[in-house]
């Protein structure tokens, strides 16, 4: 019997693949589906994983998403305010997974802001952030929801708002391997940076997704070696973990139309 | 010792031109009464240091910010700030835009009276090209380049705590008191707007007295001011006012700042304004968000 799966599970499970080998650090998922990435992680395979409530408090065990009825005991391990945040993210033990606006073939990220002058932007977005200060301090993974040239821009970033592997920005004294960006998760295939000479590289391909795709929906050329795998299908208990987690199904509306995690098969009428 | 001030005269001790830091984080428990009281008076080309939310895109659109020194401007469950983002899409302002934690770095240097803090972040990103002013140097002790955070140093620091007394005692009882004690201390003088006014004997408690995160003789004033946080949280009386900051982004799009100020801000006084909203009791019945 096959399993059914959203994108959407098919996405948390494979992002949360990035924490497993963590040990002891603080895992922040920005977003839905990266939260519950790092939450099905430290209740599966890295229990050693730490998270906060995304307000001021360090958890043993992670918080659902949603409203969790006046019974709820939320598990607080130590006080987590903003301030002592940058003490954690200064100590290194943090891996940050979050989506930005832009990836460019370095794996430097934007957030900031989009066209025109730096100045007066076309589009005003959030400003940097925490971006520079945590790509050079420790571990972080990109999400996707969209995989598309918009995000993969062919030049830098229209802000260059995280280090990546850029030689050129390289600063003194610094080798490029001290950068540390570990997986990118989109919703058609998982790629890192180990390709030659950090190049973003395609690790699986999504049920469905073949290689010429991602290759066309990128801007820039990534690594691609022979025999692609697929992304690994959700078990059963990482479905029931997830669902755990987010009873309100807030996963549902994190993409567009909610689709499968295996693609429809196309249907062709042939005269 | 008594620092009791109204908003008026506490508005009235600021000065054109002066660099003011705001205390709170996005959408949450900034000084909005303060902020709409500067709102309504003439200051000008002020610089603007802070976490920002609402606060800043208010006073950009009442044409107040001369210069931006900040990480971020979110009202979180509304990413961009939609005054804030037509300041900077009409090219309007002067922008100091830093890593978060290098804007804490720039407060601790100025209340540690350092020059500088050095920093490995925001080295090989845009933060130095668009910053010519942020210096990198070397390290007497490594051979790795350093970016020498400068002080960030402050005329004033407006900020909004749930409970304070006359002399200055201030409690932030929520789960979070941000950055506010190091606005506080990186200002020359700092201004307190309160929920509740109390006397000195409420901070016996240890408990409350650990809800205590700079000494009273770095307030300067303080102003009773229930609600005064509002549309952000002040925790434990009110949560995040979802439903204004919808109408308050909807404005940008209907009828722009001046709508939204003719409605809220405009020769109405702070009391107006909360009758408008259903009064105090509306306010503080507002729920606290669950991240």
């Amino acid at each position: 019997m096959t399993t059914q799966y959203s994108l959407a599970e098919l996405m948390i499970c494979a992002a949360s693949t990035a924490f497993d080998n963590d040990g002891e650090v603080l895992a922040t998922g920005i977003g839905v589906i990266p939260r519950l990435a790092a939450t099905l992680s430290m209740s599966t395979k890295n229990p050693d994983l730490m998270m906060t409530d995304s307000e001021a408090y360090l958890l043993s065990e992670p918080n659902p998403i949603g409203p969790r009825g006046d019974d709820f005991v939320q598990r607080n391990e130590t006080w987590m305010g903003f301030s002592r945040i940058f003490d954690n993210v200064w100590s290194r033990k943090r891996h940050a997974m979050i989506g930005p606006t832009q990836i460019d073939q370095f794996g430097q990220s934007n957030i900031s802001a989009l066209g025109g002058d730096y100045d007066r932007p076309k589009i005003q977005m959030l400003g940097v952030r925490g971006l520079p200060g945590n790509s050079i301090s420790h571990a972080n993974s990109f999400f996707v929801p969209s995989h598309n040239k918009r995000v993969f821009v062919a030049n830098e970033c229209d802000v260059v708002c995280s280090i990546g592997y850029n030689p050129e920005r390289l600063p003194k004294g610094y080798q490029l391997n001290e950068v540390d960006i570990r997986l990118v998760i989109t919703d058609i295939c998982v790629m890192d940076w180990q390709g030659p000479n950090h190049q973003l590289r395609l690790v699986s391909l999504h049920p469905g997704v073949s290689v010429d795709e991602v290759i066309e929906k990128t801007g820039f050329a990534i690594h691609v070696e022979d025999n692609t795998p697929t992304t690994a299908a959700p078990t059963a208990e990482q479905l029931a973990i997830i669902a755990k987690f987010d009873p309100y199904n807030i996963r549902a509306k994190q993409l567009k139309d909610n689709p499968p995690g295996v693609r429809a098969v196309a249907v062709t009428e042939d005269s | 010792m008594n620092k009791l001030k109204t908003a008026t005269e506490m508005v009235a001790e600021l000065r054109d031109g002066m660099t003011i830091g705001i205390g709170g984080w996005g959408p949450r428990r900034k000084p909005m009464a303060l902020i709409r009281e500067i709102v309504r008076s003439d200051l000008k080309d002020l610089t603007i240091v802070c976490y920002g939310g609402a606060d800043v895109g208010m006073l950009c659109a009442a044409g107040k910010v001369k210069k931006l020194i900040f990480a971020f401007v979110s009202l979180d469950f509304i990413p961009l700030e939609p005054f804030f983002r037509k300041a900077r899409e009409q090219g309007e302002l002067e922008l100091m835009e830093i890593d978060e934690g290098m804007l804490l770095l720039g407060l601790r240097a100025a209340a540690w009276g350092c020059p500088f803090i050095p920093t490995q972040v925001g080295l090989g990103t845009d933060v130095l090209k668009h910053n010519p002013d942020l210096k990198v140097v070397d390290s007497p002790y490594d051979e790795k380049e350093w970016v020498a955070m400068p002080a960030i140093k402050l005329d004033a620091a407006l900020v909004h705590v749930d409970h304070a007394d006359a002399r200055g005692v201030c409690q932030i009882s929520a789960p979070d008191h941000h950055m506010d004690d190091w606005f506080v201390r990186a200002a020359k003088k700092s201004y307190v707007s309160c929920d509740e006014l109390v006397t000195s004997d409420h901070f016996n408690s240890p408990e409350v007295a650990r809800q205590v995160f700079w000494e009273r003789s770095l307030t300067t004033a303080v102003c009773h001011l229930p609600g005064g946080a509002h549309p952000t949280s002040c925790a434990p009386f009110n949560g995040i006012d979802n439903k204004h900051f919808l109408h308050y982004n909807k404005c940008a799009k209907e009828g722009g700042f001046s709508a939204y100020s003719d409605e809220f801000i405009n020769g109405k006084t702070e009391q107006e304004y909360q009758e408008l909203l259903g009064g105090l009791a509306a306010i503080r019945a507002i729920p606290q968000t669950t991240y």
